[in-house]
């Protein structure tokens, strides 16, 4: 297959599996067979484009010319690869789970959740492939609007709360900082391409440097930088395989993505690094880092949890890129990979818990690792590659992280890496402990296992196993990546 | 003999274009009395406004390399007789004013048959047609006072298309009784700003009046009529605080003369401004009176948020998109006080681009009040489930309205904030994208009210008819396929403002 055909069936195929689940809607079965065939397919189609492209920078894909010197155009680059590979490749496995969860838990309007659910994924493609900053900020738009149905799909005062949260933090932040920040790096820049080693240097000096990449780095709010963080939990009223794909890999990783994409393709590292301008989003991302991991020991419910560990997470990625150097970008990108593995599978788990036992907090969770002892193992595993432990694939991005920190002598962030590491040992391990170790009141020493259907606690035993594999295939990801910070 | 005097006398089909666009609608109407059937008044009214959407793609077509079409009306040659002049930006009018008209029209026979009685049906399709004459007569004349009768012949029509929603509501009466008071003072405004410039000039030719305003330069009989004439279409084009007719007729009037008017009406007033202000009195004429800077620029910035505010706290629908028009009419001004071709163009292409983002819009709550008996929102509330279609394109329209990218409305915004930083106004810039941030709170009002909540007991259930279905579902996906291809769009936006800027071309002889 040709690449260009490869790229438009990787969003064609979500779109149209979007629409097969509303026509479709009362045949169940078949309506979600159609839909794991669609993720299926997309998921070949990306690798087939990962067999022609490789780690090279493809043609561009011109689809219209929507504004003169503005295309909406599609493109192949290396980190916009690894993000489609492993956004569709959890697809498939969170559809399995969905279907399982959905079903399992009697939650309503299956057709409308698988809908938008495949919609959000079309647009994750479109942002992972995009070829220019229109492109990303089109489908970056198109992602919030079809994800916000999911998030208020209870229906509840609180869904409906969460959901305004949600919007109005994300559309606000895209609309009022990211639109203008796009919009006047195509007054400087003329183009907004995006072009290795960036395309700024030169149009703009001093100080505004360090404006406009405020204006992005606030603008994408998909990155839930703080302040700018309260919609992720929020967003937590989804259910769960909404958090599990949404909130852990395609819309907290398409706003990190687009700040990869923003401080290596736009302003180029190396233009970053000569004007100082990131400084001051390093010591941000740093107190994110350390601010969010410590409110994330204060909440008891394991989704808020995961959600405030999320919020320390994404801030890896961008001190990755505030760091302007090309071991912190390469760290960054592939913390993409290995952070998107060990969160779903900590998503999943918490959704396996909640539909065998209908318990959200951690406080409820006592003993259950007995019962559940498939769901909490995959939890322990996932646990270790998020703090970073070997032979778990998180302890690579962090070493590379660490190594981007020690090459620009800022100690202090070695510092916070470790720390971070500290504090998720503190707020994720108690869980399994005591889920395997202590005894529950209302479990009975004898108890037998007691797992959700096999849809629900499969996929997480999978991703789990793939935090394990990613952990030897490290050093591929790194040289794939690595054409991403040669200089133009 | 008339074909020796001109070359424009001797005329084949495609040269008499630009009379047939008003001639056409004019004769329909009394045609639909004379017949006096409602089946025919309907066909009639439709071939017409499709006949009429024909001639304004070939006469768009004809100008959009920046040519201007000269007719002389009865073979009696300008500034004596009445000229027509058609060049880029009114040609782009002519299409959107016709177009609409010929979109609306097959949504017209089911929801002017649930709002009106029967008997009224013909003479309500005459009216409208009249209405569209004034309206495409306005665009298209090149002659001052020809523009006073036709916003006459508008106006009129209006006022009683207006009324009819006094079947629904009987408030329309009220309605339309406050427009006719505004609406006559402002036309009394814009003739006597004419009175003044015949007065001081000797000439109603508007190409005529800008050689010899440019001749005799600006003494202050000029000065008051540009006052007059800004104030007077001003009015017509509800520019905040002369708003005050438009969300009452809006909200009152029948679903389908909101969607056509909406989309037209006040877009025609502002073309109106845009010529007086660029080919009769020449750009530099606005240069040396700050005209823009100091009027036009703060009264549209005070429209985008003080509209847009108020929108949020409708508790009505078609009220809220009517404060909404107020407040995006506020954006066009905001283009034209730019006076650089990146402002003007985004003021003429956000002309085209809310007309049809309100039409979508209206003739979505057009079909909402076809099932539910009204707008107001505990009245649709929930219609996300019984009406998916009508609901979906409401969504997509009100997505258009925000400005999100891949939609019409993105385009014009994306090219007001770049005209904004150009100038090197950045407050200006912050505040546009503000306003759509207000935006995103009313249309998310309604995005609530149709989908997460329960609908009421006594409602219709179903989808509107087919009819009604695909007039809408046209202007929604209209809003998406302008906000992807823009040639046509941009185009004929940039054409037009590169023709404004450059001031009259003068008298063709």
């Amino acid at each position: 297959m040709e690449t260009n055909t490869a790229i438009l069936l990787t969003v064609l195929l979500p779109t149209l599996a979007s629409v097969s689940n509303i026509v479709l809607r009362n045949q169940e079965n078949l309506r979600d067979g159609v839909t794991f065939a669609a993720a299926v397919a997309t998921f070949l189609c990306v690798l087939q484009i990962l067999a022609n492209v490789g780690n090279t920078t493809s043609e561009t894909l011109v689809l219209f010319e929507v504004l003169p010197g503005l295309d909406l155009a599609f493109q192949v680059e290396p980190l916009g690869l690894l993000f489609a590979i492993i956004a569709s490749g959890l697809w498939i496995l969170t559809h399995v789970y969905g279907v399982g969860y959905m079903r399992g838990n009697k939650e309503s309007h299956h057709a409308r959740f698988f809908s938008c659910f495949s919609l959000a994924i079309a647009s994750v493609m479109g942002i992972a492939f995009a070829a220019n900053m229109f492109t990303l900020f089109l489908f970056y738009e198109v992602l919030t609007l079809s994800t916000y149905p999911l998030v208020a799909h209870k229906g509840t005062p609180e869904a409906i709360r969460g959901a305004r949260t949600y919007l109005g933090i994300l559309i606000g932040t895209s609309i009022g900082l990211q639109l203008i920040a796009v919009i006047w790096t195509y007054a400087i820049a003329g183009t907004l391409d995006f072009t290795r080693g960036g395309i700024l240097e030169g149009k703009i000096a001093g100080p505004m440097v360090a404006v406009l990449l405020a204006l992005y780095a606030f603008g994408i709010g998909k990155a839930a930088l703080m302040p700018f963080h309260r919609w992720l939990p929020a967003a937590m009223v989804a259910p769960t395989p909404v958090s599990a794909l949404l909130h852990a890999v395609a819309v907290v990783k398409a706003g990190v993505f687009t700040m990869l994409k923003v401080g290596i393709y736009i302003f180029g590292i190396d233009f970053l690094a000569e004007t100082g301008a990131s400084v001051w989003l390093m010591w941000l991302a740093a107190f994110s880092i350390v601010a969010a991991s410590v409110v994330a020991m204060t909440k008891d419910n394991l989704k808020a949890r995961l959600a405030y560990s999320t919020v320390s997470q994404l801030s890896y990625i961008t001190l990755g890129m505030a760091l302007a150097t090309s071991m912190g970008a390469l760290g960054g990108g592939m913390h993409i990979a290995m952070h998107a593995m060990g969160k779903i599978t900590l998503f999943m788990c918490a959704g396996s818990i909640y539909v065998a036992t209908h318990k959200t907090n951690i406080s409820q969770m006592t003993g259950l690792g007995r019962i559940m002892p498939i769901t909490f193992g995959a939890f322990l595993i996932g646990a270790l590659s998020i703090i970073g432990l070997p032979p778990m694939g998180g302890s690579w991005s962090k070493w590379l992280l660490v190594m981007g920190a020690a090459d620009t002598g800022q100690w202090v962030m070695i510092a916070v890496l470790m720390v971070s590491s500290l504090l998720n040992v503190a707020y994720l391990l108690p869980l399994v402990g005591r889920g395997f170790f202590l005894k529950g009141a209302d479990i009975p020493d004898n108890a037998q296992m007691a797992e959700a259907p096999w849809m629900v606690w499969l996929p997480p035993a999978v991703t789990a196993f793939g935090c394990v594999v990613l952990f030897f295939f490290a050093g591929d990801i790194q040289t794939f990546l690595s054409p991403i910070v040669l200089p133009r | 003999m008339a074909t020796e005097l001109t070359p424009h006398a001797a005329m084949s089909l495609t040269e008499q274009l630009p009379v047939l666009q008003v001639l056409v609608p004019f004769m329909a109407a009394p045609l639909i009395v004379f017949l006096g059937s409602r089946g025919l008044a309907w066909i009639l009214a439709f071939g017409t406004s499709a006949a009429a959407f024909v001639i304004a793609a070939l006469l768009l077509g004809q100008v959009l390399d920046g040519s201007v079409i000269s007719y002389h009306i009865g073979g009696w040659a300008p500034p004596l007789g009445i000229e027509y002049r058609i060049d880029a930006a009114n040609a782009f009018v002519l299409l959107l004013v016709s177009g609409i008209s010929a979109i609306v029209l097959p949504y017209a026979r089911e929801s002017v048959a649930s709002e009106i009685p029967r008997r009224h049906h013909t003479l309500f399709y005459a009216c409208y047609m009249l209405c569209l004459t004034g309206l495409l007569g306005v665009v298209a004349t090149g002659d001052a006072f020809n523009v006073f009768v036709f916003l006459e012949i508008s106006s009129l029509s209006t006022y009683v298309l207006i009324a009819q929603g006094s079947h629904r509501d009987k408030r329309a009466l009220t309605a339309a009784y406050d427009y006719l008071i505004m609406g006559t003072i402002g036309a009394t405004f814009f003739v006597i700003g004419l009175g003044m410039l015949y007065m001081a000039t000797g000439t109603l030719n508007m190409a005529d009046l800008a050689d010899r305003i440019a001749d005799q330069g600006a003494n202050r009989t000029v000065v008051a009529a540009f006052g007059f004439i800004i104030v007077g279409m001003g009015l017509k084009a509800a520019l905040y605080p002369l708003h005050l007719w438009l969300p009452n007729a809006y909200t009152y009037a029948p679903s389908v003369v909101t969607s056509f008017l909406a989309a037209t009406a006040t877009k025609v007033a502002i073309y109106v401004l845009l010529r007086f202000m660029f080919s009769v009195f020449q750009p530099t004429f606005l240069f040396e009176g700050n005209t823009l800077e100091f009027l036009i620029i703060p009264l549209a910035v005070l429209a985008m948020f003080a509209a847009s505010v108020i929108a949020i706290f409708q508790t009505d629908m078609k009220r809220l998109l009517a404060y909404s028009s107020i407040a995006q009419i506020g954006y066009m001004l905001l283009g034209i006080g730019m006076l650089s071709q990146t402002g003007l163009t985004a003021a003429i292409v956000h002309l085209f681009n809310h007309g049809i983002t309100k039409a979508a819009l209206f003739m979505g709550v057009g079909a909402l009040v076809f099932r539910a008996g009204g707008s107001f929102f505990d009245r649709i509330q929930g219609m996300g489930k019984t009406m998916p279609w009508t609901s979906a394109a409401i969504v997509l329209g009100g997505l258009s309205l925000i400005g999100v990218p891949g939609t019409a409305g993105f385009v014009s915004k994306w090219y007001l904030v770049q005209g904004a930083l150009e100038k090197g106004w950045w407050p200006v810039a912050v505040l546009i994208v503000a306003s759509s941030l207000l935006a995103v709170i009313y249309v998310w009002h309604i995005v609530e009210t149709l989908y997460l909540k329960t609908p009421a007991k006594d409602i219709a259930v179903g989808e509107v008819p087919n009819s009604m279905l695909i007039p809408i579902w046209i202007m929604a996906l209209a809003c998406i396929y302008f906000g992807l291809a823009t040639d046509i769009t941009l185009g004929a936006a940039q054409a037009a403002a590169k023709g404004l800027l450059a001031g009259s071309s003068g008298m063709l002889h």
